[in-house]
C-alpha cells in the first residue's frame, strides 16, 4: 500500500495512536514526568501481558461485567416498559413525567452513599446503581419513539383492526426502535460509568476496585494496565453494540436511504 | 333520495368541523349518500373540499361532528371488519420492519383465527395475485412505488374485505403505473365482487374507473354532482377514453369541478 493511500483509511487513526504510545515511551525514558506516575508504556503493557496471562485480570473483569450486563439489562428493559406506557397512556405520563424529570438530573454517583445504606456494599448495590442510571436514557427515548410514530401506521392498525397490546408489540415497539437504540448506546456508556465508580467506592473485587486499590499501593503500572483495560473493554461492548443494532434496524437505513431520494 | 329498506352503505347528514383560530372550520356540510353493493364509487372534488376527510368518517376512522353512516343497517363508528382503508401515503403506510410477505399478513393474522397455514396460502395467493410473486421476501422500501401500492392492496384485499376504501390511492405513482395498477384494481373489483369507494382529484381516472361519479362542491363539501356512468363495452384505456359518451363525462365533471374551483367565472368574465 502506498503511503498517500493510508490518509483514506481508518488506519491512520491507529497509527496515531501507535505514535502517541510512542511518545509515551520516550518521555518517561526521558523522565520528562515524574517516573513514579508515569511509568515506561512498555513495562504498563508487560504488566498487562502479565495480569492476563495469570488470569488476575479476568478474575476483576469478570464480577464487573456480570453487574454490568445484569444492572444494563434490567434498567433497560424497565425503561423500555416504562417508556411504552408513559408513550402510550397519558395517565402514566401525567403521573410518571414530573418524577422522572426530577430525578433525572440527579447525577447517579450522588445516590451510592443512599442505596449503600439499604442495600450494602454489595453486588445489590451496584447492579441497582447500574439498572437506575441505565433506565433514564431509555426511559426517555423510548418516550420520544412512541410519541413520534408515524400517525398513518397507527391508522393503517386501526383499519386492521389491530389494536391492544398487538398494535403495541407490532407496530409502535418495533417504529421506536431507532429511538430505544439510541438510549441503549447512551445507557452502555452510562452504565460503564456508574459501574466503575460504585466498584471504587465500595467493592472487594471487580475492575474498578482494581484500579482504585493499585493506585493506592502504589502500583502504577497495575493502576495503567486497569485503565487500558477498561479502554479495550468499552471499544469491544460498543463494537457488539454497533453489531446488534446495525442489524435489527437494517430496515431503518434501508428506509430512511429511500426516503431521501 | 328515495330508498327502500337498508341500503348496502348509508351515509346521512354527514357534517364535519374542525377547531379553528376564531371558532370553528366546517369541511363537510351535510352529505348523504346511498351506495350499493358492487358498486365502484368515485369521489372528486377540488383539493381541500374534505373527500377525504369523508373517506375517513365512511371507515370510522375519523367521527363525525353530525350525522351517521351505516353498513347494512349497522351504524360505523370505529373501522368494521368489512371495509379496508388504502391511505394515498404507501411508503408510510407499509410498515418498513416487516417484509412483503409480513405486510399482506399483517391484517389476516390480526383479525381472524385462522391457522397459520392458512395464512401463508392466502399471503402468497394475494400477492401473487397482485402481480408480486417472487417478491415475498423483499421489504417494501426495496420495491418502486406503484409496487408499493400493490404491496398495500394486496394487504388490504388479504382480508377479504367487502368494501374497499381508497384515498387517492395512484396519485403519487407514474402515469404509466398508474395504467398499470388501474387495470389490476378493475380486474380486482369485478373477480372478488368488492364495493369500491374511491377518493381521486383526477376525474378522466374517475370516469373510467367507476360506476357512479359523485363530486363534492368546493369546501365545506356538500354533494354538487351525483351520476351513474354508462360506457358500453369492456374498459379500454385506449378506446374508453375517446367514447363520445365518456367526453361527455368528462365535461360535466370539468364543469362542476371548475365552478367549484370559481375558474368558469374568470373565464366568463
Amino acid at each position: 500500500m502506498k503511503f498517500s493511500m493510508l490518509w483514506r483509511t481508518r488506519l491512520i487513526g491507529v497509527l496515531f495512536i501507535v505514535l502517541l504510545l510512542v511518545l509515551w515511551e520516550v518521555v518517561a525514558v526521558a523522565k520528562l514526568l515524574p517516573a513514579m506516575s508515569f511509568p515506561r508504556m512498555s513495562l504498563i503493557l508487560e504488566t498487562l501481558w502479565g495480569l492476563i496471562a495469570s488470569g488476575e485480570l479476568f478474575a476483576e473483569l469478570k464480577p464487573s461485567m456480570i453487574r454490568m450486563f445484569a444492572g444494563y439489562l434490567a434498567g433497560s428493559a424497565l425503561g423500555v416498559l416504562v417508556g411504552l406506557m408513559m408513550g402510550n397512556f397519558r395517565f402514566f405520563y401525567n403521573l410518571l413525567e414530573p418524577i422522572t424529570e426530577f430525578l433525572r438530573p440527579i447525577p447517579s454517583p450522588a445516590y451510592i452513599p443512599i442505596v449503600i445504606l439499604f442495600l450494602g456494599i454489595d453486588d445489590e448495590m451496584k447492579v441497582f446503581m447500574i439498572a437506575f442510571a441505565s433506565f433514564f436514557p431509555v426511559l426517555l427515548n423510548t418516550y420520544s419513539g412512541v410519541r413520534s410514530v408515524d400517525p398513518v401506521q397507527l391508522q393503517t392498525a386501526r383499519t386492521f383492526g389491530v389494536s391492544g397490546g398487538q398494535l403495541l408489540w407490532q407496530v409502535v415497539l418495533p417504529a421506536s426502535a431507532p429511538y430505544i437504540f439510541t438510549g441503549l448506546r447512551v445507557s452502555l456508556a452510562v452504565g460503564l460509568i456508574v459501574m466503575v465508580i460504585s466498584e471504587m467506592v465500595a467493592a472487594s473485587n471487580g475492575i474498578g476496585y482494581f484500579i482504585l486499590g493499585a493506585q493506592r499501593s502504589f502500583k502504577i503500572r497495575e493502576m495503567f494496565a486497569g485503565v487500558i483495560t477498561l479502554a479495550v473493554v468499552g471499544y469491544a461492548l460498543n463494537r457488539v453494540f454497533l453489531y446488534v443494532e446495525s442489524r435489527v434496524l437494517a430496515w431503518h437505513y434501508g428506509y430512511t436511504e429511500q426516503q431521501r431520494h | 333520495m328515495a330508498e327502500s329498506g337498508d341500503p348496502f352503505l348509508r351515509i346521512r347528514g354527514v357534517h364535519k368541523s374542525y377547531p379553528a383560530p376564531g371558532g370553528r372550520t366546517d369541511a363537510l356540510n351535510g352529505v348523504d349518500l346511498d351506495i350499493a353493493r358492487g358498486d365502484f364509487l368515485s369521489i372528486v372534488g377540488p383539493s381541500g373540499c374534505g373527500k377525504s376527510t369523508l373517506l375517513q368518517i365512511v371507515a370510522g376512522l375519523v367521527p363525525a361532528t353530525k350525522g351517521t353512516v351505516h353498513l347494512e343497517g349497522r351504524p360505523v363508528t370505529e373501522p368494521p371488519a368489512e371495509m379496508i382503508y388504502v391511505f394515498q401515503q404507501y411508503t408510510r403506510s407499509l410498515f418498513p420492519w416487516k417484509s412483503v410477505r409480513a405486510n399482506v399478513a399483517f391484517g389476516l393474522k390480526n383479525r381472524e383465527s385462522i391457522s397459520r397455514d392458512a395464512v401463508d396460502t392466502r399471503t402468497e395467493e394475494i400477492i401473487a395475485l397482485v402481480g408480486l410473486a417472487g417478491f415475498e421476501n423483499h421489504f417494501p422500501w426495496q420495491l418502486s412505488g406503484g409496487m408499493q401500492q400493490r404491496v398495500a392492496i394486496a394487504r388490504a384485499l388479504a382480508c377479504r374485505p367487502a368494501v374497499l376504501l381508497m384515498d387517492e390511492p395512484f396519485s403519487a405513482v407514474d402515469a404509466l403505473t398508474r395504467v398499470g395498477l388501474q387495470e389490476l384494481l378493475l380486474g380486482l373489483w369485478r373477480e372478488l365482487g368488492l364495493t369500491v369507494i374511491f377518493v381521486t382529484h383526477d376525474s378522466d381516472e374517475a370516469i373510467y374507473l367507476s360506476t357512479r361519479v359523485v363530486a363534492l362542491s368546493r369546501a365545506p363539501g356538500t354533494i354538487g354532482l351525483d351520476f351513474a356512468i354508462d360506457l358500453p363495452g369492456k374498459r379500454d384505456q385506449i378506446a374508453t377514453r375517446a367514447l363520445p359518451a365518456y367526453l361527455d363525462y368528462r365535461a360535466r365533471i370539468l364543469q362542476q369541478l371548475f365552478a367549484a374551483e370559481g375558474l368558469s367565472a374568470r373565464e366568463a368574465a
